[in-house]
This record gives C-alpha cells, structure tokens and sequence, in this order.
C-alpha cells in the first residue's frame, strides 16, 4: 500500500471518528473542535489523492483551511456571545421601535 | 451585454456591493436597495441572453479550465438567478422598514454575501467553486439568522453552523475522492464520468447525504425550524426561501450530469424520504401554535416536494424536471411572501402565538390577504405556481407509474390546506387596539406582492418553462 | 383579440374588476360600492344578453391560451355555458341588491362585497370554462372566495361552518384534481366535446369509470349528493344572501354543472351507460332526494329546512343526468334554472323574515302573512313550484323528468319524482298553513314609522321579481329563449346523435 492510500485511508477514519465526536459531545465547543478535525481530514485527504507537482489540491487545501477559519471564527463568535451576552450590543437589540 | 460580461458581474456586483454596505455606516440601506436593483437586472438580461442562445460559459481571468474558475448558464441557472434577483428587492423593501440603522448595515452586507453566494453557485462550473460558494452561503445564512440576538436565535445559528459544516464537509470529501479517481473538477469534463469511477458510488453518497444536510431534508430537518423561527422576518424570509434550495439544486445537478441519472436506488430513496417529509412535516405544521414554526415546518415539507420531483427525472423527464422547477420557484415566492406577512403580523401583536391574531389583523388587510395569496400556492389550489408545479408533478408520478406518489402529494395538498387555513382562519376577525403603531406600509406590499406574484406564476408557466428547456 | 374572443373575458371581468377595486376602497365607501356593483352587475348582464342572441344566431365565443405543456386555459360561450352564465348574472344582480339592503350598517362590507364579487367571477369561469382544467381552475376558486363569506360573521359557529366546509369542499377538489390529472395522462385531452371524447379511447374501461367516480365525488360534494352533503346545512349560518347565492347560484349549482359536463361532454351520455356507471349515479341521486325531503321534516329552523330542501332538489338535476333520454335531459338541464329561480325565492323570503321580524323558526311563522304579505306570497309561489304545481316553473322540470323516465322505462325514477313531490308538500304546506290561515302568536313589530312597504325596499323587491319570474319560467316555457326552451337546444344540437 502506498503511503498516499495510507494517508487517504487515515484521513477517512479520522473523518469517522471526527463525525462520531460531532454527534457525540454536549459541549457546543467541543463540537466545533470535531467540526475542525472534520475539516483537517478531508485536506488530507485531498493531499493525499495529488499527484506529485499538482498545484490544484494544494490550492484547494488552502482555500478549504481559510474556510474552516472563518467558520470556526464565526462559530466561536456566537459561542461567546451565548455565554456572555455583551451589555451593549446595538446587533442584539432585535427589530426596530419595539 | 453578452455572457462573458454578465456572469463574473452577477457574482462581483452584490459582492461589491456587500462590502460598500459594511463600510458605509448610513448608507446601507440605500445600497442595498441600489444592489438589489441592479442585480434584477443583471439577471433579466442572463435571462433573455440564455432564452434566445440557450446558454454560455465564461472562464474568469481567462484562465481556462482546470486552473481557472469557470461559470455556467442554462436554463435552470438563469431561472434560479432570476428568481433571487427578485425576491431580493422585496425582501430588502422590507428590511429597511423593519431595521434600525445599526442593525440594517450588517443585515444589509450579509444579504448581498448570501446573494453573492447564490449567484455563484447557480452559475458555478466546477466542483470547487461549488464548496466555496456552498460555504459562503452557509456561513452567510448563520450570520443573518443570528441577527436577532436573542439567545433562542444564537442558538437554532450555532445549530445552523454546525449542521452547515457539516454536510459541506462531507460534500468536500467526495469533491476529494472524485478528484482522486478522475483528475478534474470541471462539470462538463466530468459528465457522464460519475459511475464509471472508482469510489464514484461513495463519492456520490457522500455530496448527497451532505446537501441533503443542508437542505434541511427529511430526516436530517432538525436544524431549521428553530432557526428560521427565531430569525427576523426578512432574515426568515431568505433563508426558506432561497438558501435550502440551493443544496437542492446542485443535487440535481450532479446526478444528472456527473452520475448521468444512475443508479435507480438513488431515486426510491429519494422519493421515500421526499415523500416521508412531505407527510410528517405536514404533519408538524398543523401541530404547532407559533405561526413562525408552522411556517418552517411547511418549508420543509414542502421541500419534500422538491426531492420528489427530483427522484421521478430519469423516469419522467422533461415533466418532472418542470415540476421542479416550477415548484421551486413557486415555493420561493410563496414562502418569502408567507414570512413576510407573518412576521408583520407577529410583530404587530408582539407575539407570534397564532391564536392572537384576530386581534391585529383588523387594520393589516394587506398583511392577511399575503397569508391567504401565499397558502393558496402552498397549498396547490389553482390558480397558482403551486399548482401548475403540483400538475406536473402528478403527470410525472403517473407516467412513472408510482400511484403511491400521487397519493402523497394529493394527502400533502390535504395537510397543507389544514395548516394554512388554520392560519387564515385567525385572520377573520377581532378588532385592534387603537394605539398600536401602524407598520411601515412597504413592509406589507412587499409581502403581499411575493404572494401575488406566486399566484401569478400559474399564468406564467408556459413562459417558465421556455426559459428552463430541456433536461440537461 | 377579436370581439369573439373579448367577449368571455369582458363577463369575467366585469364582476372580478369591481371586486379588486372594492377590497380596496374604505369600508365606509358605502354609495361607491353599491354603485360599482351595481354597474358591474349591469354590465354583466348587458354582455350575456349580447352573447346570448350572438349564440342562438351560431356565433362562437370563446378565448384560449396555454397554460401547462399541452393544455389550454380555455373559455367557450356554447349554450349549455350561456344557460348557466345567464342564470347567473340575473340572480347576481338581484342578489346585490338584496344583499345591500340586508348587510346596512354591519361590518366588513366591503370584504363581503369584494369575495362576493370574486364568487360571481368564479361561477361565471365555472360555467365557461371550456376544457376540465379551466373548470377545475374556476371551481378550486369558487371554494377560496366563498369561504370568507361563510365565515362572515366571525362567530364560533360561523368558523366552524367554515372549517366543515374547507373539509368538504377540498376534499372534493382533490378528487377532482385525481380524476382531471388521471384523465389527461390517460388520453392526452380534457376539452369539452358535444357528446363526450371518450368513446372509442384506448383507455381500459375499469379506468375510465374509476375516473368517472372521482370526478363526479368531486364536483358532487358541492352538488351536495348524499353522503356529501354534510357541509350545506351547517353552512347556514351565514348571512340570508350568502345562503340565497350559495344555494341558487354559485357553489350547488357549479357541482350540478359540472356533474352535466362531466356526463355529456367528456364521457357522452350513451358511452357512460355503456360503462355502466349511469345506474350508480342514478341511485345516488334518487337516494338522495329522498334523504333530503326527508331531513328536511325533522327541521325546525327554517334556512335548515330549506338547505336540507336544495340537497333533495339538486339531485333532479343528477337524476336527469343520470336517465338517459332527451327529455330527462332536458328536465334535468332546465331544473338548474328553475331551482334556482325558486330557491332563491325562498332564502330570500327567510331572510326577510330573520332580519325585519327576527323570525328563524318555522314555528314562529304563524301568521304572518298578514304583516308581509307580499314577502309570504313570494313564498307561496316559489314553494308551491317546488312541490311541482303548475304553472310554476317546478312543474315543468318534473313533467320532463317524469316523461324522461317513461321514455327510458325507469318507472322507478317516476315513483322517486311522486315521492318526493308528496314529501316536499309534507315540508312546505304547513308552513304555508301558518303564514296565512293561523293567527300570530304575538304582536310582530311594526312597520318603520313612514315605511310605505313591509320591510326595505331592497329587501322586498328581489324576492316579489324572482317569484315572478318563477311562474313565467313556467307559463311562457314554450316561448323561444324561455330557459325550457333553450334546455331543448342544449339537449337536442350537444348530446345526442342527431
């Protein structure tokens, strides 16, 4: 077996177990750290898939990691703002005039 | 203006204009509505273009494929456009009543994000380009229900996030096993390959269970209802009607043209969890006593629909590729006008408990009329897009020869009129209280002309289907 | 667009425009409001009497666009339409003056008038319509503008008239919309054809009369046909002139109508003996009539008596059908008018009851025929036509009926039609009796102080003109353009075989 299907073979059941601590955890931060891994192990899966030289999984990956960070941004954000409400927050007032 | 030019501005001119919104502290509003109207009419022209040429493709930068990003029309992408370059105006005649200042530049930026996206994605040629605008949307559509700011509302978003995530995720990881066996992204270069593929079948498996995911299908539904109960009005509005469709969409898209219509197992289950979703979320609507959850359980039930018509296009053709199309415009209009007009409702009342209605319905005539044009499409009573969908759909079903089908989607029309009536019936009645604010008269044309317009689509479905053609 | 292409779209509009506009006018724009309607109401009947003798002269009226892959939406004015539209038109005109006079000073109007407009529209479409799918169009309509008004006066009651109603109705259109969607992708067509289309389709016949079934459950629930009559009585508790339309007009006469359509012009009546389908309708009818005088007995409540009243006469027109024979066509075909005539005599005569005296029951009827003479005349004459006396218009659909049945041996549907009559004198005799030959149990309340008629004017006219059309209907029916006389027509040039 070559180390590329090794790799993609890894990658899978990382997605699994990923997937499997997704549907699993309470906690919604630890959810989106399986979310994250989730994420990690289909770019290596890509990578894995690449020919030698082939810059299209490569841009690939990195577009999908920078991605995975605005989401995760995004995510933590409204994991915050759960936790701790901030005292003047003009987005939370809701609708106008009420 | 020729293809070449309309679709990378379909996709930069709401970006653009996006980012304009964010940066301009008071004029959002304004832009917005600017962006909006010049969108229409970007799509008006993609629409005539594609009527009398049937279609065109652009390469971006003139970077040709497989480096570059190339975008497509044909019917269905010019139809999809269109329809959101409609809603979109409407939605933002709404939202700049319903807003204040502060919260009106974020939900504007957000909106033209979420258009972005949607543009990009019905025009979108290659795999990749379908994950990056599939997330844009998601992530789009998690900002803008999370806009409410009440803890119900952060939490149906992270929900929202969560589930969006993942159903993109999976998509990518068949993105990547298909990239693995075939060595191309590209759509045109990949028809027709999908079966023949080593992996293929899991690839395929896993893109749809994730866009199934993230079209709030049954079973995998349970995000949507809270999230799009808890969001504002016009937020709610966005997201049933357009973003759960285009998940759909790409479904279709890829089993017709990557995987070739393959695999008849790929349509019974479809057409068991369409049908089983058409029944039980019905079901749920009529269960419910918030109006905003009876609505987004009827987004979901009609969704049901949608995987229906999905599942009877190898079989049925032609017609059940009309029934898609029609129903899926028809819902949009439908759906938008019916959150709208609820939300109007909700607000005057300050509750969302639809036994309260009667109450404030007195001096919404408008609101309540919206409701009823809105159901009637729903519903699948003529004269309506619902209709002509639902005319269709029972053509294809017969043709196929599953009478099973027939009687779901007449048993949903059932359900549909016991939850929409429900509805209407609390808009007979009551009387107002003198002192309650009166609503910013937009914010209720801008209901009532989405559920007009629905209905109006029954005239319309000829026209429709000239602009849709045949099944790619 | 060719003026024989305008014409059908004028009809429509010229109660559909006045409706648009009166949603959207102040609720206190009460003179503009009568007065759109009125004129609309005009107008209507200007355009029919113009299509009418452009009809009896050969002309063809019709307009037609696509509307779904392979299927047009498509209004044709042939004779059979113009019976209908005529009828309705007449008793439209009527009806709003009625209604303008019996809704003074309540809430909603303008909603009221605007549905009831719509309602009209839907009718008229109902009868045009020239292919199943616009019929099935015009008919899902009627359903959704007449809802509102029988929820009109917002009470539980009232909601859950309504609610029963949708069931029904609904229902209905979902078999409707089975059998129309079955039909279509069976043999590829769903316009109306002059002896039906059916015959000689390579459609197996066990289809086809599934087909037939659905269809006629479909437009039976509004014709009322026993068990799916359960909507009608309940229904009453709408106002008198949404019960006067509802039952003379619009909702029981479109079922009726498109159990005709359904019979002549997609199966043809010689094919759907052939089918054997016929006999079943028959049965269904004749049980129906029957079970109609019947509860009509038990009922105290006056409007319910006459509900349970249209239920059992309807079915004549269905009995009509359902014999096959040109006379009992055409008794069936000229019931639809004469019912409709008389019927609407009669609600109109309850509801003046119920709004000058507050009289619901038929118990408190005794005497007074004294105080509203004229009023209880009206009802005279429309009831002894139902029980089928001449030289009401009554008798002369029984005699076809009863003719039609010799004709084609049923000499059951004979003791059927005797029955019946008997009954119908059981349930309205009496009442009569009361009105004018016992004494008033109380003293009634007066006449307005300067009021040179027993009650409104609007109230009193429509009823006085009805009856008397209901006894010229009757003794001009020989004369061309008497609706008898343009049944004839219809039967003769459209059903069969020359």
């Amino acid at each position: 077996m070559t180390a590329a299907t090794l790799y993609a073979i890894l990658g899978g059941l990382l997605f699994c177990l990923a997937f499997h601590a997704l549907v699993v955890a309470g906690h919604p931060l630890r959810r989106l750290l399986a979310v994250n891994v989730m994420g990690s192990s289909v770019f290596l899966v890509l990578v894995a898939g690449a020919a030698p030289g082939d810059p299209l999984p490569q841009a690939l990956v990195i577009t999908g990691i920078v991605v995975a960070v605005a989401a995760t941004a995004l995510g933590l954000n409204l994991l915050l703002r759960l936790a701790a409400p901030p005292a003047d927050d003009t987005t939370a007032a809701g609708e106008a005039g009420e | 203006m020729t293809v070449t030019v309309l679709l990378p501005l379909l996709v930069l001119w709401p970006l653009a204009a996006g980012l304009l919104a964010l940066l301009l502290p008071r004029g959002a509003g304004t832009t917005l509505l600017v962006a909006s109207a010049g969108n229409l009419g970007l799509a008006l022209a993609l629409a005539a273009d594609v009527a009398t040429t049937g279609g065109g493709g652009h390469s971006v930068g003139g970077w040709a494929v497989p480096l570059g990003i190339a975008l497509r029309a044909d019917g269905l992408s010019a139809l999809l456009v269109l329809v959101t370059a409609l809603v979109l105006p409407l939605i933002a005649l709404h939202a700049t009543a319903a807003y204040a200042d502060a919260e009106r530049r974020y939900f504007a930026a957000l909106l033209l994000l979420f258009v972005t996206a949607l543009n990009g994605l019905f025009l979108a040629g290659d795999l990749f380009n379908l994950y990056v605008t599939l997330e844009l949307l998601g992530l789009s559509a998690v900002a803008l229900a999370a806009l409410g700011g009440s803890p119900a509302a952060l939490l149906a978003s992270l929900r929202y996030l969560l589930a969006t995530l993942t159903g993109s995720l999976a998509y990518l990881l068949g993105v990547a096993l298909l990239y693995r066996a075939a060595g191309t992204l590209d759509l045109l270069a990949l028809a027709g390959q999908g079966p023949g593929l080593p992996g293929g079948a899991l690839a395929f498996a896993l893109m749809v269970a994730g866009l199934l995911l993230k079209a709030a299908v049954f079973p995998l539904h349970f995000w949507l209802p809270p999230a799009h109960a808890n969001a504002t009005p016009p937020v709610s509005a966005a997201l049933s009607a357009l973003a759960v469709k285009a998940p759909l969409y790409l479904l279709l898209r890829l089993w017709l043209t990557v995987f070739d219509g393959a695999w008849p197992l790929v349509a019974e289950l479809l057409a068991a969890i369409g049908a089983a979703g058409v029944l039980w979320c019905s079901v749920q609507a009529l269960l419910q006593t918030r109006a905003k959850l009876l609505v987004a359980y009827s987004t979901v039930a009609q969704l049901g629909y949608l995987v229906l018509a999905i599942a009877l296009v190898p079989v049925a053709g032609a017609t059940a590729y009309g029934a898609f199309a029609l129903l899926l415009v028809s819902h949009v209009l439908a759906k938008a006008g019916l959150f709208l007009a609820v939300g109007n409702l909700a607000r005057r009342a300050r509750h969302d408990r639809i036994d309260g209605f009667e109450r404030v319905v007195q001096h919404m005539p408008l609101s309540a009329s919206a409701i009823a044009l809105a159901g009637v499409s729903l519903m699948g009573l003529p004269p309506s897009g619902g209709f002509s969908g639902k005319w269709l759909l029972l053509q294809a079903a017969i043709a196929a020869g599953d009478w099973w089908l027939v009687a779901v989607a007449l048993t949903g029309g059932l359900l549909a009129a016991v939850y929409i009536f429900k509805l209407i019936e609390h808009t007979f009645g009551g009387s107002d209280r003198p002192e309650a604010t009166p609503l910013p008269r937009r914010m209720e044309w801008a209901a009532f002309t989405l559920a007009g317009a629905a209905v109006l689509l029954g005239f319309l479905a000829q026209p429709m289907l000239a602009l849709l053609g045949g099944v790619p | 667009m060719n003026e024989n292409a305008l014409l059908p779209v004028l009809v429509l509009a010229s109660s559909l425009l006045p409706g648009v506009i009166i949603f959207f006018l102040p609720e206190g724009a009460v003179r503009l409001r009568s007065a759109l309607n009125l004129a609309g109401a005009s107008v209507k009947l200007l355009l029919v009497a113009v299509m009418l003798w452009g009809v009896s002269r050969g002309v063809t009226y019709a307009v037609s666009f696509p509307l779904l892959p392979g299927l047009d939406f498509s209004l044709r004015a042939d004779p059979l339409a113009l019976l209908f539209v005529t009828l309705s038109a007449q008793l439209w005109f009527l009806t709003t003056i009625y209604a303008i006079g019996y809704l003074e000073d309540s809430p909603n109007r303008a909603r009221f008038f605007g549905f009831f407009s719509l309602c009209v529209t839907a009718t008229v479409g109902v009868a045009m319509a020239g292919n199943l799918l616009t019929f099935l169009l015009f008919y899902e309509l009627l359903t959704l503008s007449t809802y509102p008004l029988v929820v009109h006066r917002e009470t539980a009651r009232a909601r859950a008239a309504g609610n029963r109603y949708l069931a029904y109705t609904i229902a209905g259109g979902a078999a409707l919309l089975l059998g129309t969607a079955w039909l279509y992708a069976e043999t590829g067509t769903l316009t109306f054809t002059p002896r039906g289309f059916l015959d000689g389709s390579d459609a197996p016949a066990p289809v086809l009369a599934a087909i037939f079934f659905l269809l006629v459950a479909g437009v039976g629930v509004k014709a009322a046909l026993v068990p799916l009559h359960g909507w009608l009585p309940r229904a009453m508790v709408a106002p008198a002139p949404v019960s006067a339309l509802l039952h003379a007009v619009a909702v029981v006469k479109a079922g009726a109508f498109g159990i005709i359509r359904v019979v002549y012009d997609v199966f043809g009546v010689e094919y759907a003996a052939e089918l054997g389908v016929m006999d079943a309708l028959a049965a269904v009818a004749a049980f129906t009539i029957i079970y109609g005088s019947l509860r009509a007995l038990a009922q105290d409540d006056l409007k319910r008596r006459l509900a349970f009243s249209t239920v059992s006469q309807v079915s004549y027109i269905a009995l009509g059908v359902a014999i096959v024979g040109p006379l009992a066509s055409i008794g069936g075909i000229v019931h639809l008018v004469h019912q409709g005539l008389m019927k609407i005599t009669l609600f109109f005569c309850a509801g003046n009851y119920a709004e000058t005296l507050g009289l619901h029951k038929v118990s408190q009827l005794d005497g007074v025929g004294r105080r509203m003479p004229l009023t209880t005349a009206a009802f005279t004459v429309a009831a002894l036509g139902m029980i089928g006396l001449p030289p009401m218009a009554g008798f002369i659909s029984k005699w076809y009926l009863g003719l039609g049945a010799l004709e084609a041996g049923a000499t059951w549907a004979v003791v059927v039609l005797a029955g019946s009559s008997a009954l119908n004198a059981a349930y309205f005799l009496p009442i009569l009796h009361r009105a004018w030959f016992r004494p008033a149990t109380g003293a009634w309340s007066p006449r307005p102080a300067g009021a040179r008629a027993e009650t409104t004017l609007a109230l009193l006219l429509p009823p006085v003109i009805t009856a008397v059309l209901v006894v010229l209907a009757g003794l001009l029916a020989a004369v061309p353009y008497s609706p008898q006389e343009w049944a004839t027509l219809v039967v003769r040039r459209e059903f069969y075989a020359q």
